[in-house]
């Protein structure tokens, strides 16, 4: 377990805020990383049950090998899929630019 | 006795014998909602046009003599805001969904249509079900019909508050640590939490996608079997959705009633129901004990040692899950743009930031945290590990108790504004509910009294194997039937402006 | 700007480590994890549904075929097969990418650990170790409007297409590849056209490189010769050709020996490989920071392939291509540069049909790398998108072997089926295309030429056979090519003894 935690800095909780996307106030920082190391503080409780030996569960109920088969479903018009679009032209979603990598 | 005051049973019962339209039955709860929802705030939407239109097409087929779409064709329904539906918005109570109408059906919406269910609308939630009291609603709360100072559970207090406050006998709503049942136990109505992959999740808006579950919400636990049987079963679009026959739930709830729990074993959990529980919450659980027993179920004590630690499992597994749930509102695609900053990332953090209010940024911070590569393994790591004993920990309960119960809730409604900013005090509410979704079993709240000091319902939760909801079923209705018998309904005083 | 060190001396003084990573697009009808169409090309968002758009509520199912595909590939890379895997979730933001996680696998892939036989030119054997193959999903593709290049960078804005977004993707990578030396370039591009090859065999691909459904990143690093010392690498993509790969592998090489004379550092970083160019140019900076949050897939459940299903699909792996090619060139006798040019030609499949429906291997040979290739030439199609078949051509072939075309006939044949005129028996029907091999019109024909020119008849009674050319020629023209030259050439010196 990290030294650090059970608790999150103001700057920790900055950093998490960009990861997500989150253009968070400095007003909702200081309220945020407060509140957030007490939550921590209580849910870091789970670090106290031994469970070196103790498989994880991701899935509630033990299902595997669910497959489809490979056959075409009806799925949506053009006007359907852009029907919630804030954006659209020639078909296509239209968004502002986009900054980072070259796809 | 007025139409809205009818279970959905005999509801159904008087439209097919034509005693009275399934347009009137629509028309008066329309009506009584225009009534009383502008103080309860049980709707989000109201769809008066398709609730009329569905109904009306129940009428002709009565009148035409053919054989009803389901059992419950012609009863009215509110629909918690969180399944897609073509014909009315989806907004989940949140500001990003603003106005969003989804181009598809989620399939309990399709499964209510093809019913012939009127859906009436779409009810109040915290947003994204992120919630205890239906405050985190970014359209304002829902208030209880107890007492409109009180919030009505969350995060289904819309469909729970619509039952209680007579605008809806049936309900949907869905539960991810307990926003069914919670809901259900502070406004004196029953609700059910199904196994995991017992109702289809295809068109329910995620919150935690390994532990949501939709689920039937009614005043009796007859109509809750009923609408479970519409909305059960295998979807091949879900695959997380179990392939096996709905449980026989409307049989075993009809067994029930006969009030005789003789050769059951009901396990009281020591570590639900002590400490921090409300000593009239207590005393209704006492008692519940008592009538349980005087019904010829044998009550013993289970230990579920890891329990204690389902609270903060829940609040790590949940907000990862929901930090990538809810990646995808971004205002590329569909809801909310808010058009400030040039670039797509820049739009991406100023949505997302005016959009979600403060809950669901918090969780959204809190579960990119715990998925951090740095705290993975000590975080949601070691809560799937806790997960994993808490599975273990029903697994020996349910060797030793057909049924576990505990009180569904550790108080009555709380008054609104009272925990809103103390989001610990908050999660505190799911501490009974939280481990059936971590361990994927059943459970369900049936009223079970009110309590002395406050004069306001309390629940009885029952829990049962997964797919054992018959003799969940079985126990609620004779749980139910004899109170009944005793004490007569829960029902909340009329709402007053 | 760095100075590029001259190839041969980067060679002497460093030694390169390879690391390739291929996407290949499956040719599945339906996308991973939903059952839109897969194909290129399409409409903008006409082949998309909740699922692959990511709208809210909707969820994923895999697609068994797509499973398949996968083990496939794996089992002719000779991986091992994991009998229980999950899918997770990678967690970053980007518009092209709907739920803004992608669908992925991460510390469970499907296929582990393989290797690769890579033939050299001079025959040289390197065996390319395989970490990993995994699924994954394909994402949408943007449209750069706006600024002078259509790039990224300087665009206005941009417009989403989703149809590719869901189409399932195989990731392979290799283990690093050590000690190839100067001969990287080379082993990279070889890996390259074996494993397309190889992939195009298990017919779950068309590979193709132009089009994106196959797509190639490079990893290189230098150390120092005889070090010991891992250097650091970077990650060059967009490399879209074959030539592309080796150049991009070899300008690395000597861009990065260049920054390492100068005394400096290789920054671990994304590059784009300039095609026009023949360099890379740096992109994203590899962050420390940079973190996928990966977790198990909630919607999905685990993968776990019986021992029985991978032998199945065990027994359904042709025989490799380049064994296979070993087989052929034994079989047809020819020589390791025919062979090369028949691969090139994109004709080995082909022939080896057009032997496999009846024809000698040395006039199907034929027939396709010179008519059927000039028609392809002239139709700027490969040679497999003519509208002809090797049994068409094998008939064709049967044909002219029994006398009844010959070869100018044939042609005419070949030219009515590519025109869509049907089968060649209907061809040489409708056209009327037989060698005339009844006698009696042909006597007429030699009787009415000798007529014609009683000049050369007299030479040729006189014994000058030689002479009979000229009268051959003549028949042949009045019967517009349809006599057998051969039995006219007999009949003139029938009638003239």
């Amino acid at each position: 377990m990290p030294a650090e935690s059970g608790s999150i800095s103001r700057d920790e909780v900055a950093h998490l805020a960009r990861l997500s996307r989150l253009a968070v106030t400095d007003q909702e920082l200081d309220t945020f990383a407060g509140q957030l190391d007490v939550i921590l503080g209580a849910v870091a409780r789970v670090g106290e049950v031994a469970a070196d030996d103790i498989p994880p569960t991701s899935h509630a109920v033990p299902l595997e090998n669910v497959f489809r088969p490979d056959e075409l479903r009806p799925g949506l018009t053009q006007e359907q899929a852009l029907s919630g679009a804030p954006a659209a032209e020639d078909g296509r979603f239209r968004v502002p630019r986009i900054l980072g990598e070259e796809a | 006795m007025s139409v809205i005051h009818l279970t959905a049973s005999e509801l159904a019962a008087k439209i097919q014998s034509g005693e009275v339209s399934a347009v009137e039955v629509a028309r008066a709860h329309l009506d009584r909602i225009a009534e009383v929802d502008g103080e309860v705030h049980a709707f989000l939407h109201v769809g008066t046009e398709a609730a009329l239109a569905s109904a009306a097409l129940v009428d002709e087929q009565v009148e035409a003599g053919s054989a009803p779409a389901s059992p419950l064709a012609g009863v009215p329904l509110a629909l918690k805001d969180v399944f897609t539906t073509t014909d009315m918005p989806t907004t989940c109570g949140s500001k990003i969904l603003d106005g969003w109408r989804p181009p598809y059906d989620a399939t309990v919406t399709s499964r209510l249509r093809a019913a012939g269910i009127t859906i009436l609308g779409k009810t109040n939630m915290d947003e994204f079900a992120m919630g205890s009291s239906t405050e985190h609603s970014a359209y304002g709360p829902t208030r209880n019909p107890w007492d409109l100072s009180r919030i009505p559970g969350g995060s289904g207090g819309g469909s729970a508050a619509a039952l209680a406050a007579f605008e809806a006998p049936l309900a949907i709503g869905t539960d991810t640590g307990g926003s069914i049942r919670q809901p259900a136990a502070v406004t004196g109505t029953v609700g059910v939490k199904p196994t995991y992959g017992g109702v289809s999740r295809y068109g329910l808006v995620a919150c935690a996608s390994s532990l949501d579950q939709g689920g039937p919400c009614a005043r009796t636990v007859l109509d809750a079997a009923l609408l479970h049987e519409v909305i059960g079963g295998y979807d091949p679009l879900d695959s997380t959705s179990i392939d096996q026959p709905v449980p026989s739930v409307v049989e075993a709830a009809r067994l029930g009633a006969q009030g005789d729990l003789s050769g059951l074993r009901v396990g009281v959990v020591r570590e639900l129901g002590g400490e921090g529980y409300q000593s009239g919450v207590r005393a209704s659980f006492d008692a519940a004990l008592q009538r349980l027993e005087k019904l010829g179920a044998e009550i013993v004590e289970v230990s579920c040692p890891h329990f204690e630690y389902g609270m903060a499992a829940y609040y790590l597994i949940l907000p990862s899950e929901v930090s990538s749930n809810l990646a995808r509102f971004d205002a590329m695609r569909y809801g909310l743009r808010v058009s400030r900053g040039a670039s797509a990332e820049e739009v991406m953090a100023a949505t997302r930031e005016a959009g979600f209010g403060p809950e669901v940024k918090r969780r959204i911070i809190l579960g990119t945290y715990a998925l951090s590569s740095g705290y993975y393994d000590a975080y949601y790591g070691q809560a799937q590990k806790v997960r994993t004993l808490i599975s273990r920990d029903f697994a020996a309960a349910f060797a030793k108790a057909d049924v576990l119960v505990s009180p569904t809730a550790p108080t009555t409604a709380f008054r609104i504004g009272e925990k809103v900013d103390d989001p610990l005090a908050m999660y505190l509410n799911d501490l009974a509910t939280i481990p059936t979704n971590l361990a994927g079993v059943a459970g369900m709240s049936v009223p079970s009294g009110l309590a002395e000091e406050d004069g306001l319902p309390v629940g009885l939760q029952i829990m049962a194997p997964a797919l054992g909801e018959a003799v969940m079923y079985r126990v609620g209705a004779a749980f139910e039937a004899s109170r009944l018998a005793d004490e007569g309904a829960l029902t909340a005083p009329e709402v007053t402006r | 700007m760095t100075t590029l060190v001259d190839y041969t001396d980067v060679v002497a003084r460093y030694e390169p480590t390879l690391g390739l990573e291929v996407h290949v697009e499956l040719s599945t009808n339906t996308k991973m994890f939903c059952g839109c169409p897969t194909e290129f090309g399409a409409e903008p968002n006409t082949q998309v549904c909740p699922t692959c758009l990511g709208l809210p509520g909707s969820l994923p199912v895999v697609n068994r075929t797509a499973v398949e595909s996968a083990i496939r590939i794996g089992l002719a890379l000779n991986c091992s097969i994991a009998p229980w895997g999950r899918f997770a979730r990678k967690n970053y933001f980007y518009p092209d990418m709907p739920k803004n996680f992608q669908t992925s696998q991460y510390d469970e892939p499907i296929c582990v650990d393989g290797y690769m036989d890579v033939t050299l030119d001079d025959g040289t054997v390197v065996r390319v170790g395989i970490e990993r193959a995994h699924m994954e999903e394909d994402t949408g593709k943007s449209l750069h409007v706006g600024g002078a290049t259509g790039r990224i960078h300087g665009a206005d804005y941009s417009l989403l297409d989703y149809n590719r977004a869901g189409v399932p993707l195989i990731e392979i990578v290799t283990k690093m590849i050590p000690d190839t030396g100067g001969r990287a370039p080379e082993v990279a591009r070889a890996y390259v056209t074996q494993l397309r090859d190889l992939i195009k065999s298990l017919g779950v691909s068309d590979v193709r490189m132009d089009q994106g459904s196959m797509r190639c990143d490079v990893n290189l690093s230098l150390s120092p010769t005889g070090s010991g010392v891992l250097g650091t690498r970077t990650e060059t993509k967009n490399v879209n050709s074959l030539r592309s790969v080796e150049r991009a592998v070899r300008y690395e090489m000597s861009r990065q020996a260049g920054v390492l004379d100068e005394g400096g550092e290789i920054v671990q970083e994304t590059r784009h490989f300039e095609e026009q160019s023949g360099t890379t140019r740096a992109g994203r900076r590899k962050e420390t920071s940079e973190d996928y949050r990966y977790f198990p897939e909630p919607d999905l459940v685990p993968i776990a392939p019986s021992v029985e299903w991978v032998e199945e699909l065990r027994g359904t792996l042709p025989e490799k291509p380049w064994e296979r090619r070993a087989r052929i060139q034994e079989s047809w006798g020819i020589s390791d540069e025919e062979l090369r040019d028949l691969v090139n030609a994109g004709a080995l499949d082909l022939i080896e049909a057009t032997v496999a429906a009846g024809a000698p291997a040395g006039e199907a040979r034929s027939w396709w790398v010179a008519y059927l290739a000039q028609q392809a030439n002239a139709r700027s199609v490969e040679l497999d998108a003519l509208p002809i078949t090797p049994a068409q051509v094998a008939r064709v072939i049967a044909l002219v072997a029994s006398g009844e075309l010959n070869n100018k006939l044939a042609r005419q044949v070949v030219d009515g089926v590519l025109a869509g005129e049907g089968e060649p028996d209907e061809v040489v029907e409708r056209r009327g295309l037989k060698v005339v091999s009844d006698d009696g019109p042909l006597i007429a024909a030699v009787d009415e030429a000798l007529a014609a020119q009683p000049d050369v008849a007299d030479k040729i009674r006189s014994g000058k056979v030689q002479a009979a050319g000229a009268i051959v020629g003549a028949v042949m023209k009045a019967t517009k090519g349809q006599a057998d030259a051969k039995r006219v050439r007999e009949l003139i010196i029938e009638r003239c003894s």
